[in-house]
Parts: C-alpha cells; structure tokens; sequence
C-alpha cells in the first residue's frame, strides 16, 4: 500500500519540539559585529542634516554610515510601477514613513548599537503627510513631486456605459479590506561573511533562497558564483512578507567588506512591526447587478490599493484581484480598475493569499449584499450562479481559465456539515425571543489561484547514495510547511525507501543549483513534482542496470517498491534486490537524476466555509461558535500537514475579519508597533476547526495536487465577516468595515436601530 | 529590544530595599516580578538608572488569616491568589480577579505588590483592592503607615508612597463570598480590560470599582448610592459612568467606555445578585 494520502507525522517535529529549531539569530559567528538601523521617527519629512559625532564614539562602534557613505546605485521599482518612485539604500534628502532606514550603526555587541543609535541625531523639517490612500490618487501633496503622482500602477479592464443594462438591481457598497501586519514568529534577520577564497556566504531569513543570491549579485555587483546564500539554518515563518529581499539585509555583504568584519542583523519585534512590509490594505468600490430572481449579470470592482511608501510587491497585488474577480460565479460581464498609489506609511506586499483574499473578500460581501436586496437566501444566491461542474476548464471574462471544480458539491458539504436548515431555525428563534445573544451565519464559497500566475517552475534532484540513503535537494525551501516529510513520502512511495532514509535539502544555493522557494502555494505542485519525475527517472536508471543483470530489455523490467526487487514481467521468481542493483549501477553512472520541471500551468483550489458567530447584542461583542470547512486542493499527499496549513489559515482568517488591523495616527506614526497594541490573535479566541474532506485532482500535474497553504485565510475572511454582518441584519444593518470589533458592530446597532 | 544600561543589586531584606530607595532616590525602581517594569524599560520608555531587585524576598509571599480581614504578602505572585483555598473561600473576588491577569506566563511572576505599586488604571487588581475597601501596608526608613485604598492611587501610574517606601502587605475584609461579580471586557482574552468592573457586597452595602475608566482606578460612586437610595440594580447601573471621562485609544473611544461601564456594571450587579 502507498503511504501517500497518510497522515504521516512530521519527520521535523521531534527537534522542534525537542530542541527547537535553529535560526539566523542563534548562528555563532566568530568575530561577527552587529548592525543597528537608526529609524525615521517622521513619516514625511527633510533630512536637513544628520550629526553623527557623538554615535561615532560611543562604546563598541566601528562605523557609522548614512546615505553620503553608500556609492551604489539605489534599486529600480519592479517594471510595472513608476519608475520614478525609487527608494534609496538609506533615506537621504526625504524619509517617507516612521521606521525608514536613516543611518547604520555598526558595533561589537548588539545591545551597543541600540545605545549609538540613539546618539545619532536628525535634523527633520517636516513636510505634509499622507496616510489616507482614497486621498492619494489626487492629493496635492505628493510623496515624489518627480513622479508627478501618488499613483505606482493602474489597472483599467473595461469600459462599458451600459454595463448594468438589462439588470433589475444594482447594489453598491465601498468595502475596507484593511491593512494587517504578517508577524511571523522569527523577525527579519541576516548574517554575513566573507571568507579567503573571495566568496561570500550570506544567512537569511527568507523564503526564496536563490532570489536573494540573484538580488546580491545585481545589486552589489558579486558574480554570482561567489555568493552562497543559506535560508535560515531555520526559518520561523515568513507568509509571503519574506519573499522580497529587504535593503537592510542586501547590504550586509557590502557593509561587512567595508568594515572587514563578519556582520549579524537581527531585527526587533518593534523594527518588524513597522519594517517587516505589510499586507492588504485595499479600499474597494464593489457594484453588482442582477435581476430580481436571483441571477448575477454584471459585477464591477474598483480597487485603491495602498502600496505604502515605495511601490513593493503589494502595489502589484491588484493584478492578482483582477485574476480572480469574480470567483466561483459564473458572471457574464465583468470590469476591474485599479489604482495602487504610495502614501507615508510601511509598503505592502505580499500576505497569505496577496490579492486573492481580497478578490474574495468583495465578490462574497457583495453576493451577500446582492441576496439581502432581492431578499434571497445567501445559499439561494450562490447556487444559481455557481459554475457548474461540467463547464470546466473554465475561463472568466477577465481570462482566467479555471482547471477543474465541483463548486456546488462543495457547498452541499458545508452546508450539511454545518447544520444550514438547524442552524437558520435557531437564528430565528433567538431573533424572536428576544435573546441579546444573536446568532450569525455567514458563507464564502471560494476559488483561488495556486503556482501561478504562469507556469510553475522547480528544481528537483534525487540521489540514491551508496549507502542506501537517499539525498533529495530542493528548489523551494520550507519555513514551517513540512517540506521534509511531504518529499520523503514522495520518494518513500517511488523508490520503496524508509522516510528515515531520505534526506531532503534545500535552501542552500551551493548545495541546490536553482530554485524559485516557497510562495504562492505551491511547493507540493511544483517541487513534488520536480522531485517525483526525478525518482522515477533514478528507477529508470535502475531498471537498465537491472535489465543487464536479468539479461533483459529495460522496457520489460518491472521494480516492486513493496518488495524492492527488480524482475523480467511474468517471471517475478527471478528477482534482483535493489541493493544488488545499486551495488551496481554505483560501479557505473551511479544513481541520481536532476529535473526543472515546468507545469502546465496555475491550479484553482476551491471550497466553501460555514462560519458561525454570536453576537453580544449589548455590547457588539463577536465570539466565533464554529468554523466549518471544506477546502478542495485536489489529491492531499498528507492530511496532516494539510490540516496544519488549513488551520493557520483560518485563524489568520478570522483575525483579519474580527481583530488585526494596522493603524497609523495623522502624524503617520504607526499605532499599532507591537504585540500589546496589534491584536493578533491566539487559539483562545477560536474555536475548534470542523474540516470535511473533498478531492478534486487536477489534470495539470502529475500528483493531482493543487496548493493548500492559503485557502484557509482565503475562505475563512468573507465567512467569518458575513456572519457578524448576518447577525445583525435584522435591526437593519447592511454592512460594517472589518475589523469587526465590538465598538464598530455596536455603532453598526445603533446607527440602525435609532 | 534592549533597555538601557542600569545599575543593579538584588535586596536581601526589605531594611535593605528601603535603604538603597533612600540612597538612590527616583533614579530607583523596585523591581517585583517585572511584568510591568521591564517591557516599558525594553521599549526605553522607562530608564530608571538603579533597580533593586525585591523578587527574591520570601518573607514577603504569604496569605494569612488575620481574623476579620486576610493580610497578603506585597511579593505574593498573582497565581498564588488565584488557587489560594483562604481567599476562594473569604474573598473569591479577588482569586476570580487574579486568575484573568494576562497569561500563566505574567500570572507566576507578577506580584499584588507591584501591581498596586505601578498603578496602572487598566490594571485588574488595583480597582478589586479599591472595591474590597483594602488596605494597604507600606514601610519606610521610620516604619510602617497604614494606606486606605481609597487613598492610595493618586493620579495616572501615581501613588501615595514616598520615595522612600514599599508596600509590604495588602489586607482585604473578608466577606465570605455572598455577593461579588467580576467584570472583564477584552479584545482577546490575555489583553488588558478595555473596561472592568469589580463589585461585592458586603455588609448590606455594595462597593463597586472601575478598570480603565479614569486615569486611576475608580469607585463607581454614583451607581454605590443610588443603590444605597433604593434604587433597582438596572437604574444604578445608569449612572456607572457619570462624572467619568475615560480617555480614547486604540481600542474604544471615550463614548463606548462609558457605555460599556454600564452594561458591565448592570451584569456585576445582577450577578452578584443585588
């Protein structure tokens, strides 16, 4: 029997449990020096002069740089923004947000950068900020007057004047899809070091090791084979905010042969807050029109996208909304505009989901809001619009070609799963007794995009060692998702080993030649992919050996990984072990195959969650009661570390429904630049998790596997919202702003009922 | 996250603590269990140049019955009154109170002394001592004084102590646990109270105190005599925020503050049964 679709435990936890992981902050580098950033404390402002004497001779510090010491060309925004908005290597003449790097400090031990730092002094004339981003797309005030404007991207799909012809009803409604921190456990941190030979090794906390390699050599000018670049030893955790290179840690080799010193940077939770880049951050305009019974025809988003002070990943992220505009709905017109614009606060990029969440987020609100006008039952509403099943693939008007779904099975799961018809009696009898506990029942039925947009791409080796070992390297790397088990199993399964006899490798750039890392959802596609056409082509290689031993054409030679013998089809009596093989074939070529797959294309997870919630009709207090989910991402290699993605997803979910929100005050000072303030939430304020399996396999690779990693913040948002929005519909409610924090919802209660 | 650079010595007796207060003067902090302390010190919002360590003075970690009241020792961690058998059974609302204070993790290390001593008003167990109608004992270089509650928290983080003292002992009354609520309204369940309500009765009259609605704890005062007036729980409980202006912050404007004061007050009264 396989042992793939097992719940297999972890092969990583036992150190994680035990000892506990190793990151860039425990590494012990001898002679290594500490790098401190001196911050903006101003959101806009000039930089009339920076006095850093007295820095310079505090205890411990061997330099102290500002932007005049540093001769590289700064980096250029991605091709599709402005090209003017560039960001500097350190702020020079203009800082742009409260927490911009200013100045380095560079010290013998780490708590004596944090006492220099405070001894360089800046001397800021204030300009006027801007922090609203609806007032970006035409303010006078601007954050660079070169540009000509606040606005990085833009998105025009569709103009029609007639767009709502023929529609019953059109209902319209601005929508905040708010802009949340990613806080992963292990902040940002580097470490660097040169050694004799001219080669320099950088550690970072990253998600892509090789796109950090890639960075350091265009921007520092390194050849590209005198960089190795480790991601971690270990990585906490990075959910798409540790995709991008950041400048503070790019700098490390250059700084480090300026000072002749190995170099440490380990950030603070304060630093990550408002450093660490941040997620979301859309407002959004959202019109749907249809007729009376219930039928969808026209649906129109118009998004301003936040993209902070330099135009990063997030202001990109308005592509991937239009991607998936109008999610499971089979909707025949459909028009997209967008407008990501800079303002004087921390750049957004990528976050859990990055830009499908809030494609989803829209499309469920503005569904439910649609139902309420027509006076339509939400789950009435979403059949009669769902794709259907046999209309796959499917493509979208704005071109997205959806590979497979069974949307409507989706939806009867949950909807039996959770208990649909008990649950609307039981809304109803509370709204009817007058209990202040009112109950709420909220739907998303969702689709997302995974290993994409494009085609997915990965490196993957497998390497049968003399020893019977099997080394296996891999171009994406793992920060938590449990990449060692999922591949081991791939090759238990191929090549009939022992988990425990596979060694999976990855993140290291000297060791693993390529490698696009872990984003999107989609190292199981992708990597697994890589990484089983590898151990069959190492069969393969098997085979031939085996097929000299048995006297035999290798196309007749069957390998049992059962039993682990090679024989001639229709004679399994005469048997050769795959030792004997091995012993072999290690005599000659050896044992190992290296594949860069390239897919087909992106696959569409989809699914539907069921979220229920009171609300304290007094106080507009939100508890979660259940969370029921179905979440289709094709054929699940392990149902463990799914759950364990699924999960986080969803209370990564629910905290940017009730709770998590990025604040700043008019000044631009972030508000919200620590643990106590942000409110992040913990297991306390969930509930237990109710999932139901469905499997779809798709057709685009060859483990039938789509992406899992985000669904769960994709589906669970727009549920958990629509739910406290349900709750309270009865007193005339139509919509609140997430987070719904009990203040808002109170207001929301109030404002209607009086 | 580094504070900056302090001196330290560790106090053998509470003699000795009080000596070093005097030498060094409000360049010292006590330091207790650290929990208020060193995250404020972290973040060099604090930067006292002198700690003197008083976490290690055993003498001072002790419930004890007194007779008509319980005397609590000021270095008695919040865990030790959350489980103590002595208060469940004579003061349940301070245990209930201590069992909600942040997480395990704050509860085995602060104290009752340095919460109190800090003053925060969105603190839970300052406004529970203000509503138990406790007593505070605090000792200085010529002895010991005896504080009310009612007169110990003076203004935001500021108390009645000298420079120059400590407190060493809390006393609450005993009141057997007829009629007591304790209120906590939070984001999530580790944070600080937005708003809270502490209230018991005892002896025929009710006394009730209010988490983060002024700059110190406070009485609710007019719900205490409007019902010593006769008035029902529901029309006392109306008046929970009269006289108070509670600042905005992140997590409720001053407006639903007051609101909140009067639903929680309405929920203590009616389970402590009034």
């Amino acid at each position: 029997m396989s042992i793939l679709g097992n719940r297999v435990l972890r092969k990583e936890d036992p150190k994680f449990l035990t000892v506990g992981g190793s990151y860039v902050d425990d590494l012990k580098l001898e002679g290594a020096a500490h790098v401190t950033y001196v911050r903006s404390t101003m959101a806009h402002a000039r930089i009339l002069s920076i006095d850093v004497d007295e820095a310079r001779s505090a205890p411990g510090v061997l330099a102290v740089l500002t932007a005049a010491d540093i001769d590289l060309a700064p980096i250029a925004p991605n091709g599709m923004m402005n090209s003017a908005m560039v960001q500097q290597w350190l702020a020079s003449d203009i800082t742009r947000f409260v927490g911009e790097a200013v100045a380095i400090v560079i010290t013998e031990e780490r708590y004596q950068g944090t006492d220099a730092a405070e001894l360089v002094f800046v001397d800021y004339e204030p300009l006027p900020v801007l922090i609203d981003q609806e007032a970006a797309v035409g303010s006078e005030v601007q954050l660079f007057p070169e540009a000509g404007t606040n606005v990085s991207m833009k998105i025009d799909f569709g103009e029609d004047p007639d767009f709502f012809a023929g529609c019953d009803v059109v209902v319209r409604q601005r929508i905040v899809n708010q802009r949340v921190a990613p806080c992963p456990l292990e902040v940002r941190a580097a470490a660097c070091r040169w050694s004799d030979d001219g080669r320099v090794t950088q550690w970072a906390s990253t998600q892509g090791a090789h796109s950090v390699k890639g960075d350091i050599a265009k921007y520092l000018g390194i050849e590209p084979e005198d960089i190795r670049v480790i991601a971690g030893p270990d990585v906490g955790g990075g959910f798409g905010a540790k995709i991008g290179v950041y400048t503070e840690e790019l700098l490390l080799p250059w700084l480090s042969k300026r000072v002749g010193r190995p170099l440490k940077w380990v950030e603070t939770r304060s630093e990550s807050m408002v450093n660490l880049g941040h997620g979301r951050g859309q407002v959004q305009h959202a019109e749907i029109g249809g007729t009376r019974d219930g039928r969808v025809l026209a649906y129109r988003l118009d998004v301003v996208q936040d993209g902070g002070a330099y135009p990063k990943m997030g202001s990109i992220l308005p592509f991937m909304t239009r991607t998936m505009l109008g999610g499971v709905y089979d909707i025949p017109k459909m028009e997209f505009h967008s407008r990501s614009v800079v303002t004087n606060t921390t750049p957004t990029v990528a976050y859990r989901g990055a830009g499908r969440p809030e494609a989803t987020a829209a499309i469920e609100r503005a569904m439910d809001l649609y139902a309420a006008e027509i006076g339509m039952d939400p789950v009435e509403v979403r059949r009669k619009n769902l794709i259907a099943k046999d209309a796959f693939p499917f493509t979208t008007p704005v071109g997205t070609t959806y590979d497979i779904g069974d949307y409507d099975r989706a939806l009867d799961l949950v909807l039996e799963a959770a208990g649909y018809t008990d649950l609307r009696a039981e809304q109803q009898r509370r709204r009817e007794s007058g209990d202040r506990r009112l109950l709420g029942i909220g739907l998303s039925v969702y689709v997302e995009i995974t290993a994409g947009p494009g085609s997915p791409r990965e490196f993957g080796a497998v390497e049968v060692k003399p020893d019977g070992k099997v080394i296996v390297r891999t171009g994406s790397s793992s920060h938590g998702q449990g990449h060692a088990t999922a591949f081991s199993m791939l090759v238990a399964d191929r090549l009939g080993v022992e988990l425990d006899d596979v060694e999976v490798i990855h993140g290291d750039t000297d060791i693993v030649p390529r490698g696009q890392g872990t984003m999107g959802s989609r190292s199981l596609q992708a990597g697994g992919t890589a990484i089983v056409r590898a151990a069959d082509q190492v069969v393969n290689m098997a085979k031939s050996v085996a097929a000299d031993l048995l006297e035999a054409s290798a196309e007749d030679i069957v390998f049992d990984p059962a039993d682990r013998q090679f024989h001639v089809a229709g004679t399994p009596a005469v048997a050769k072990t795959w030792d004997e093989v091995a012993t072999v074939a290690h005599q000659g070529e050896g044992l190992a195959a290296e594949i860069d797959y390239k897919g087909a294309g992106a696959t569409f997870p989809f699914g539907a969650h069921l979220v229920v919630v009171e609300v304290d009709r007094d106080t507009g207090k939100v508890e979660v009661k259940r969370i029921v989910a179905v979440d289709d991402a094709g054929r699940i290699l392990n149902p463990l570390l799914a759950d364990g993605q699924v999960h986080g997803g969803l209370a990564q979910g629910v905290a940017q429904a009730l709770l998590e929100e990025v604040l700043y005050d008019e000044d631009g000072n972030p508000v919200t630049s620590n643990l106590a303030d942000y409110a992040f939430i913990s297991a306390a304020e969930l509930p237990s998790f109710e999932r139901t399996q469905m499997e779809t396999p798709t057709p685009l690779n060859d483990l039938g596997a789509k992406g899992i990693g985000e669904s769960g913040t994709i589906g669970s948002t727009p549920a958990v919202h629509n739910a406290v929005i349900d709750a309270v519909a009865h007193l005339g409610v139509r919509h609140i702003d997430m987070p719904c924090t009990a203040e808002k919802v109170w207001r929301a209660i109030g404002d209607a009922t009086t | 996250m580094i504070p900056a650079s302090f001196d330290y010595k560790r106090a053998e007796s509470v003699d000795e603590a009080i000596a070093l207060l005097g030498e060094h003067g409000d360049e010292a902090k006590l330091l207790a269990g650290g929990h208020s302390l060193l995250p404020l010190m972290k973040l060099r919002l604090a930067t006292p140049s002198f700690l003197i360590d008083v976490g290690r003075l055993k003498d001072l970690s002790y419930i004890r019955d007194a007779g008509d009241h319980i005397a609590i020792g000021a270095l008695t961690r919040h865990r030790d009154v959350e489980i103590s058998d002595l208060l469940a059974a004579e003061v349940p609302l301070l245990a209930r109170a201590a069992s909600t204070v942040g997480d395990p993790q704050v509860r085995h290390r602060g104290t009752l002394g340095g919460t109190l001593a800090h003053a925060d008003p969105a603190s839970d167990l300052p406004a529970v001592i203000l509503a138990l109608g406790g007593t505070l004992v605090a000792q200085g270089p010529g002895g010991s004084r005896e504080i009310a509650a009612t007169d110990f928290f003076q203004g935001f983080l500021e108390t009645a102590l000298a420079e120059d003292e400590m407190i060493t002992e809390v006393r609450v009354p005993k009141f057997g646990g007829k009629g007591w609520s304790f209120q906590k309204f939070t984001r999530r369940s580790q944070d600080w109270a937005i708003v809270g309500v502490a209230a018991v009765v005892a002896n025929g009259s009710t006394g009730i105190a209010l988490v983060n609605m002024a700059s110190t704890p406070v009485r609710a005062s007019g719900v205490e005599s409007a019902l010593a007036g006769g008035a029902s729980a529901t029309d006392a409980a109306a008046q929970a925020a009269d006289g108070l202006e509670p600042g905005a912050d992140l997590n409720a404007s001053t407006e639903y503050r007051q609101h909140l004061a009067r639903v929680l007050v309405r929920r203590a009264l009616e389970e402590a049964g009034v």
